[in-house]
């Protein structure tokens, strides 16, 4: 019996898909960040559930921008899973359109963000609501920037002829980080946009 | 440069350390000398011992800090220190021995017997490794910054606001404290990532999950609960920064913020954190005291799984380090029965080791010596950590001694004993010299008499009333005979270490050579030579049950374990990836090669908090392009590492 604990077949080489470390590094970043936003979103609870004044201060927050923003960021989770498709079946043309795509609509998005920031009658500083909406939301901004870097970097590495049909790890581990940053928009929208019309 | 194939059968050969075969594998894994090798090494051995060393002398200093605390408090009325020195000091000991030693001593013993132990070629991220110890020595040395020019923190280790908010401590000692914290939590979160896969992708075929060893299950819990709780601690920091520097109100009651957010924020990290830095210690003496009873470790499966649950009850406690703070009854007594049901899987865990020792055929070694003295103290600690449970007892010690004495029974002994015990366990494999057993015994003795002569009757003052943090205390109030017995038992604990810092350097010089296995123990990395080559295994081995080299005197499973003849894995440098639950192999691994850009990244992130804390926007701005830049260097895809499209060859 000897041989019979070696197993001589073929094994993928490298970064393959799931296979590829940097595949299951990625869940446990998501995982840790997750976490992170599941703390910000607990101090807007704590503290909303401690006001003794009206919360929020200055009424419920209106819908016009942030509405939107949050379908144009979904759509961008579809155009980026869209992308990593393609490039799974090498095709990289596919990869790069869909990606400017979800670049485009993430900066939309953060231009939406940075419009709706202007709006607000109130500032950084002037309770701790204020502190708490331009906390969460830049936190979440900075998170969609770092997204858009990814992005842009996969996009230029598919320039450079890097992936294919069987390389493209980067690619699928650079998507999930994007579909996070979305669905953990889903949790500030709901915490921010939603909440406030529910009590 | 040649690329990789997409598929390959790998060789599976016969092969000693001395053939040929190996001394190519050594010059490919080996990291070379001078300052840029020494920068850019991504060897876990070379990295788990930095981690080892650089914690130790954090362990010194906060042991400095101890000494001088207990000189100014060995009678009443002493004038050594003002309260402002004594306030900086007994900070920066908490800070010094709960974050820059306590977990990185533990992440030092697991960068360097991982992969020994689980028998791969490195951890699953190599270059990870590095950055988690520049950014961990980075923050280290950031942080004693403000100590260096008088400007320490000073309202604790767990720093509660108000004290620390701007209008009652203005200085910039609590901004270094808090953006340090969050450098520190990147370091220890990028570290808990690494030993997560490598756990779940780097164990050698055939290990599966019921075989790993147990500071293995260990150091992944408390790496787990790290994923979980650090970000609360960042998070808790960085909001601190914010209200002191920006004028914003999360903690600020006037604004319509809450002190208390504080104290959540940072007792849901601090208990988790609590159990991530005794889990793996436990651990420690889960694998080494049964190897000097000759037998193994009674109920492994129970082991593993309390140690588990610690973890997860451990989220579900927070609450307890805020009993006086006016919390709802209600609430009081869900996390004071949650705190009590920690016994459970802490008693579970005391009884396989006593079982262990009771039947076995105990080596009366230095090394059995510390993890028997850790199981007396361990019990010790949980009982005062039970009695604290109950709110109405901890209403009456809360701020008093008995919560000093309590955390260091509980630290000390969990961390403290177990490290002592596992370097001299493990030291012989890292240096390939014995320990002296006539100095350990000293060694031990002192510490141990010391240990228990110096805290125990921290209760009694406790008791007595005595509260914690007073730089000095009146004549009369009965405080004067226990503060003169822990001040001398706190010396006699330091002669024990300063003992055993001599003995680690006087046996690396003229120690007894070691051999590959002194101990006649079982694991893994006791089949390599001491100390290891630099690629550890020259095949990879094959594991048939959990204790590989007692085959020949246990019963075990279906196969044997073989460690000579196994993947060989030369191309470049290469391990193999297994699957996470049963080790069946799945991939060839490429490795990267040794690089500076973790070091630079990490001195960039440095670059990003001192310009924060001195307010230099540009400062910030320019570092984190060179972090932005340093990362897309490193991540950038690799032909060699298998991560481009196939140009196939080779």
């Amino acid at each position: 019996m000897a041989d019979a604990a070696f197993v001589h077949e073929a094994l993928p080489v490298g970064s393959k898909g799931r296979h590829a470390s940097g595949w299951w590094g990625m869940i446990a970043l998501v995982v840790t960040e997750g976490a992170l936003f599941a703390y910000l979103i607990f101090s807007y609870f704590y503290i909303a559930s401690q006001a003794h004044a009206a919360w929020p201060p200055a009424g419920r927050p209106h819908l016009w921008i942030a509405v939107p923003g949050t379908i144009i960021l979904i759509v961008g989770s579809f155009t980026a899973r869209y992308a990593e498709v393609g490039i799974r079946r090498g095709n990289k043309g596919r990869l790069i359109g869909g990606m400017a795509i979800t670049v485009v609509l993430g900066l939309i998005f953060l231009a939406l963000q940075g419009l709706e920031w202007h709006d607000k009658p109130f500032s950084f500083t002037s309770s701790a609501y204020s502190s708490l909406y331009f906390t969460v939301t830049g936190f979440h901004m900075l998170h969609v920037a770092i997204g858009l870097v990814i992005i842009t970097m996969l996009m230029i590495w598919t320039g450079l002829d890097y992936f294919g049909a069987k390389r493209h790890a980067a690619a699928s581990i650079g998507a999930i980080y994007w579909h996070f940053v979305t669905v953990v928009w889903l949790f500030v929208f709901s915490t921010f946009y939603i909440a406030p019309y529910l009590g | 440069m040649a690329s990789t194939g997409a598929f390959r059968v790998p060789i599976i050969a016969r092969e000693s350390d001395s053939s040929p075969t190996a001394a190519d594998l050594e010059r490919k894994w080996r990291t070379p000398a001078g300052l840029i090798g020494w920068i850019s090494s991504v060897d876990h051995k070379e990295i788990g011992k930095r981690y080892l060393v650089t914690a130790f002398l954090f362990l010194i200093m906060g042991g400095i800090e101890a000494a001088v605390m207990r000189a100014q408090l060995i009678r009443p009325n002493q004038a050594l220190l003002s309260p402002e020195a004594y306030n900086q000091l007994f900070t920066m000991h908490g800070v010094t021995m709960i974050f820059l030693y306590a977990m990185p001593v533990l992440s030092g013993f697991s960068n360097y017997l991982w992969p020994l132990m689980l028998g791969s070629r490195d951890m699953a991220f190599p270059r990870l490794n590095a950055f988690s110890y520049w950014t961990f020595l980075f923050a280290g040395i950031f942080i004693y910054a403000s100590f260096i020019v008088g400007q320490a923190p000073d309202a604790g280790w767990f720093n509660y606001v108000p004290y620390t908010s701007r209008e009652y401590n203005a200085g910039p000692n609590i901004d270094d404290y808090a953006l340090g914290m969050v450098l520190f939590g990147v370091s220890q979160t990028v570290g808990g990532v690494n030993f997560i896969v490598t756990l779940f992708r780097t164990r050698a075929p055939g290990m599966s999950i019921n075989r790993v060893p147990m500071m293995v299950w260990g150091t992944l819990t408390a790496s787990v609960g790290n994923l979980f709780a650090i970000p609360a601690v960042s998070l808790a920091f960085f909001l601190l920064w914010l209200d002191r520097q920006f004028g914003t109100h999360f903690y600020d009651v006037t604004g319509g913020g809450q002190p208390l957010l504080w104290q959540h924020l940072f007792w849901m990290f601090g208990h988790p954190w609590v159990y991530a830095i005794v889990l793996p210690a436990m651990g420690i003496v889960s694998d080494a005291l049964p190897v000097f009873c000759r037998r193994p470790l009674v109920g492994y499966t129970a082991v593993a799984l309390a140690t588990v649950t610690t973890m997860i009850l451990g989220f579900g406690v927070w609450v307890h380090h805020m009993f006086a703070t006016g919390l709802p009854p209600l609430s009081l007594s869900f996390f004071s029965a949650a705190s009590m049901t920690i016994v459970i899987p802490s008693a579970v865990a005391v009884f396989a080791w006593i079982a262990t020792i009771w039947t076995g055929r105990p080596v009366n070694k230095t090394a059995f010596l510390f993890f028997a003295g850790f199981v007396f103290v361990f019990v010790v600690g949980g009982v005062s950590g039970f009695m604290t449970a109950a709110v109405p007892l901890d209403w009456q010690l809360t701020d008093t001694y008995f919560i000093v004495g309590h955390i260091h029974y509980v630290l000390i002994g969990i961390n403290v004993f177990p490290v002592v015990g596992g370097i001299y366990y493990w030291f012989p494999k890292m240096t390939g010299k014995l320990l002296n057993e006539t100095l350990g015994r000293w060694n031990f003795w002192l510490m141990f008499i010391g240990f228990n002569v110096g805290f125990f009757p921290m209760h009694i003052a406790g008791l007595l009333g005595m509260p914690r943090r007073i730089y000095t205390y009146p004549d009369g109030m009965g405080w004067n005979t226990v503060n003169l017995i822990t001040s001398l038992g706190a010396y006699l604990f330091a002669i024990g270490v300063l003992l055993f810092v001599i003995n680690v350097f006087r046996s690396a010089r003229f120690g007894r050579i070691a051999g590959p296995n002194p101990w006649d123990a079982p694991g893994l990395e006791w089949t390599t030579p001491s100390p290891p080559l630099s690629y550890n295994f020259a095949v990879i081995p094959t594991i048939g049950s959990r204790y590989p080299l007692w085959e020949d005197r246990l019963e075990h499973g279906p196969s044997d374990s073989y460690v000579e003849r196994g993947y060989l894995l030369n191309r470049r440098r290469e391990t193999i990836g297994t699957t996470a639950l049963d080790a069946e192999p799945d991939v060839v691994l490429e490795m990267p090669n040794d690089t500076v850009a973790p070091f630079i990244v990490g001195l960039a992130l440095v670059g990003i908090i001192c310009g924060a804390l001195f307010h230099a926007w540009w400062a910030v701005v320019a570092f984190v392009v060179v972090t932005l830049a340093g990362t897309i260097v490193w991540l950038w895809p690799e032909a060699r590492l298998g991560q481009t499209r196939d140009i196939v060859r080779g």
